[in-house]
């Protein structure tokens, strides 16, 4: 292994746990800042570095995560939209439900009446999404 | 047919940093310890599963695998899209806290999933993804 090969790992491992730390703490009041100092680098450096790596900026990376949490808290029926905002670490509502929107293709309050799938599911949920529900048998597409 | 999951296997880069984490972390038991040259194969598993176990092994070092090939496992590890494996145990909090408390790197603490299970994730230390899930 060259020096070379030994920095891109070493690279490659820092933006790893800049990851893992968005996945484990994406309802903490996260920022690309705060991530950019855990990991010491600068913020433009750690969003360049990140979006070549993984394929978007962490702070997208940071609100996909937000939004995937909260499509899962909206599908329980027994969270409301607020609720689930608060609870992934949106501090707007305003600022969820836009998010939301962009990502998913229908509002918060919309997913939430009728979760079920539909065209437009983000690719990223629909392993997620398709899996076997325990104890409810899944709906025949037609009837969505 | 009668088939069970004997073995798999899980790459390590640092076999003393894994065995640390498979054995010390998460309490497996180590089976075998295989040496050759500079590489090694631990066979490690749960206490009281004899017949279940995960070999840690060096990563690519088949010799079909070229060069190149081995330089972008590598780096597939290093950003933590290689490998992974889901563990169940009856329960998942209780076994969250006592596996954060020896230090693992955590990636999700216990939620429950929409798709009916309750699990956490941790991160071993060659970049390999463990689910943890509560068994029902």
């Amino acid at each position: 292994m060259t020096p070379d090969d030994a920095d891109r790992l070493r690279d490659l491992t820092a933006l790893r746990r800049v990851r893992d730390r968005i996945d484990r703490e994406y309802a903490k009041p996260l920022d690309v800042e705060a991530l950019a100092r855990g990991a010491h680098m600068s913020a433009g450096h750690l969003s360049r570095q990140f979006k070549l790596v993984y394929g978007e900026p962490p702070y997208s990376y940071l609100m996909t995560r937000r939004i995937e949490r909260a499509m899962a808290l909206l599908r329980r029926g027994d969270v409301t939209v607020t609720e689930a905002c608060f609870a992934v670490g949106f501090q707007s509502l305003g600022t969820f439900s836009t998010r939301f929107s962009e990502l998913v293709g229908m509002s918060p309050s919309a997913y939430r009446r009728d979760p079920g799938l539909g065209p437009g599911i983000p690719s990223w949920l629909e392993k997620q999404a398709t899996r076997p529900i325990r104890n409810r048998e899944a709906a025949p597409e037609r009837d969505r | 047919m009668d088939i069970t999951i004997n073995a798999s296997f899980l790459a390590h880069l640092d076999a003393e940093a894994s065995l640390a984490f498979y054995r010390d972390v998460l309490g497996f038991e180590v089976r075998k310890d295989v040496g050759y040259q500079d590489m090694r194969w631990i066979t490690v598993g749960p206490k009281g599963q004899p017949d279940t176990a995960i070999v840690l092994t060096p990563p690519a070092v088949d010799p079909g695998i070229s060069e190149e090939e081995r330089k972008t496992i590598l780096d597939l590890m290093a950003k933590g899209s290689y490998g992974g494996i889901v563990l169940a145990t009856p329960d998942v909090d209780s076994a969250f806290a006592e596996i954060e408390s020896r230090g693992a790197d955590v990636v999700q603490e216990p939620i429950d999933q929409p798709y009916g299970i309750r699990d956490c994730a941790f991160r071993d230390p060659a970049g390999n993804m463990v689910r943890l899930q509560q068994s029902v």
